[in-house]
């Protein structure tokens, strides 16, 4: 038996009086895409802000590669090999593309000219816009420099926030077949929070269904695909 | 060549120059603190101020001048450091208006502090260059030795502070921390580290210009930091707050500006024209002269 990328276990977290996430718990396995869903405000993104310790857990733990990372600090989860594209991308408008991938090698010490040539070759768009300021980028490009951010680190763990938000159908697509290609080739475990249900099943191998903070249904993607009542109630999928 | 050189317009310029280095400096050490922690710290000048005096102390002990140049630098650094650990960190994602009434106060207890420790009293550090004019044949050339020591120090700050932000990993880190912290984590920058050190280098070049103005003829007293602050301040922001070459190059503007409104008009339009060349810059380009940011509403 593997060691999960990902285990949380009994994850509450509060705003205030909010209660945001209820006694969450599941595992995301190396090599495999789970889809984290639900409606909005249903703890998506407040998962994986726990998950990378921008929030702190009410209770619960968070185990990475089998170490708790609970209570550590964001930048040294990053350091653990998580990279997470924050919802908005969080892409660095007043750094070119080039800087805003050196400032993601940094602190993973990977080889910098060999990483870049790498997303540049993963990225093609990248390479041509390599001394232009993020901010002149188009959303798709945006999204690819977020994701080339995070991937230059080697992460084993990557997290993605509606990745498709703002895209064109045609670019989710393409973007969606990226994800997987991805995460076949480097036996990535990736968390992908995604309103687009429907993309995010057709890549994913596992999936999580959220509901008012609490797990409605933890089971593979094509199973949650399958079930008329989730895909109705809380998927919006109706036929 | 020798008569242009002594010419009064060549003499304003040297004598401007001489002056708008320091207020360059000043604004230097306000645009590092900017672009790693997004506060305009108005009591840049007096930190700089104590962090002298703290040199200065030193050097009666018979210190030399360098060593006093090199301990007011490295208190700089220290107080730099700590004013953000302890008074900034906490105001890092509350209201704009907050960080200002706290450097404020902050630069009222600078000022009262010193004049406790070592009285208000004007004290000189003595320059190992000479304030003199050059001469030649008769005729004065208005630039002295030490007045190229300020010119040479105040470029090699700049081109410090300015490749170290360009060029460097550290500088892309810093830049990243002020401008989006929360990524900069994401990433696995170690933000809080990185907002202490850039407080601590803006605090270290204003220590490099408050030793070269009390090298000169005013001296350095608790107060006189603030003068220099407001002309920097301006020269900050005339050159935009994200450019150190914009923010010298603006001082000294204004200092060449300042020398012929003194010799050419009444001398009391002097701290009137740095303003005008505030309101007029703003009206043009908003971000600041040199800057490539787009302005932004505070």
């Amino acid at each position: 038996m593997t060691t999960a990328a990902i285990a949380v276990e009994n994850l509450s977290v509060s705003y205030g009086a909010i209660k945001a996430l209820r006694n969450v718990s599941f595992t995301a396995e190396p090599g495999a895409i789970t889809a984290v869903l639900g409606a909005n405000g249903a703890g998506k993104t407040t998962l994986l802000r726990t998950i990378s310790g921008l929030l702190e857990p009410e209770e619960g733990t968070v185990t990475m590669a089998g170490v708790a990372i609970t209570n550590e600090k964001t930048e040294d989860i990053a350091r653990r090999g998580l990279g997470h594209v924050p919802e908005g991308r969080g892409v660095i408008g007043e750094f070119t593309v080039e800087e805003n991938l050196r400032l993601g090698a940094m602190a993973a010490k990977v080889d910098l000219k060999a990483g870049l040539a790498e997303q540049y070759e993963q990225f093609p768009v990248l390479g041509q816009r390599r001394t232009q300021h993020a901010a002149t980028l188009s959303g798709g490009e945006r999204q690819m420099l977020a994701m080339a951010r995070a991937l230059i680190a080697k992460p084993s763990v990557l997290l993605l926030d509606e990745p498709s938000l703002g895209l064109a159908p045609l670019v989710t697509v393409e973007l969606m077949e990226t994800i997987r290609e991805l995460c076949d080739a480097q036996g990535l475990a990736v968390l992908l929070v995604e309103q687009n249900a429907k993309s995010a099943l057709r890549i994913a191998h596992h999936a999580i269904v959220l509901h008012l903070g609490s797990v409605a249904a933890n089971a593979t993607a094509s199973e949650v695909a399958a079930d008329e009542k989730l895909r109705q109630y809380y998927l919006g999928l109706a036929e | 060549m020798i008569d242009l050189l002594t010419s009064r317009v060549m003499g304003d310029i040297f004598l401007g120059v001489t002056q708008g280095v320091l207020y360059g400096l000043i604004a230097l050490s306000l645009v590092i603190v900017w672009q790693s922690t997004n506060i305009l710290n108005f009591a840049q000048g007096a930190m700089a101020m104590f962090a002298t005096y703290v040199g200065m102390t030193l050097l009666e002990h018979g210190l030399n001048y360098w060593a006093c140049l090199a301990i007011s630098v490295a208190a700089g650094f220290v107080i730099g450091g700590a004013t953000e650990r302890v008074l900034v960190r906490p105001l890092y994602g509350k209201p704009e208006i907050n960080s200002i009434v706290v450097m404020v106060g902050f630069l009222g207890i600078l000022e009262a502090g010193a004049v406790a420790i070592w009285g208000g009293t004007s004290r000189i550090i003595t320059s190992p260059f000479s304030l003199s004019y050059f001469q030649h044949n008769g005729k004065t050339i208005f630039l002295s030795p030490f007045a190229v020591l300020q010119i040479a120090a105040a470029v090699t700050v700049m081109l410090v502070v300015a490749g170290l932000f360009r060029f460097t990993k550290l500088g892309l880190q810093l830049r990243a921390a002020a401008l989006a912290p929360e990524v900069a984590r994401l990433l696995g920058v170690r933000v809080n580290r990185l907002l202490t050190l850039g407080w601590a280098l803006a605090c270290s070049a204003g220590a490099v210009a408050a030793v070269v103005i009390s090298s000169g003829f005013d001296g350095l007293t608790p107060t006189n930091m603030d003068v220099y602050f407001v002309f920097g301040f301006i020269a900050a922001a005339v050159g935009g707050l994200e450019s150190p070459l914009g923010a010298v190059l603006a001082g000294v503007l204004i200092g060449v500006l300042q020398q012929f409104i003194v010799d050419y008009a009444p001398s009391s339009w002097a701290s009137f024209s740095p303003v005008l060349i505030l309101v007029v810059a703003l009206m043009i380009r908003p971000q600041g002269l040199f800057s490539k940011q787009k302005a932004r509403r505070v």
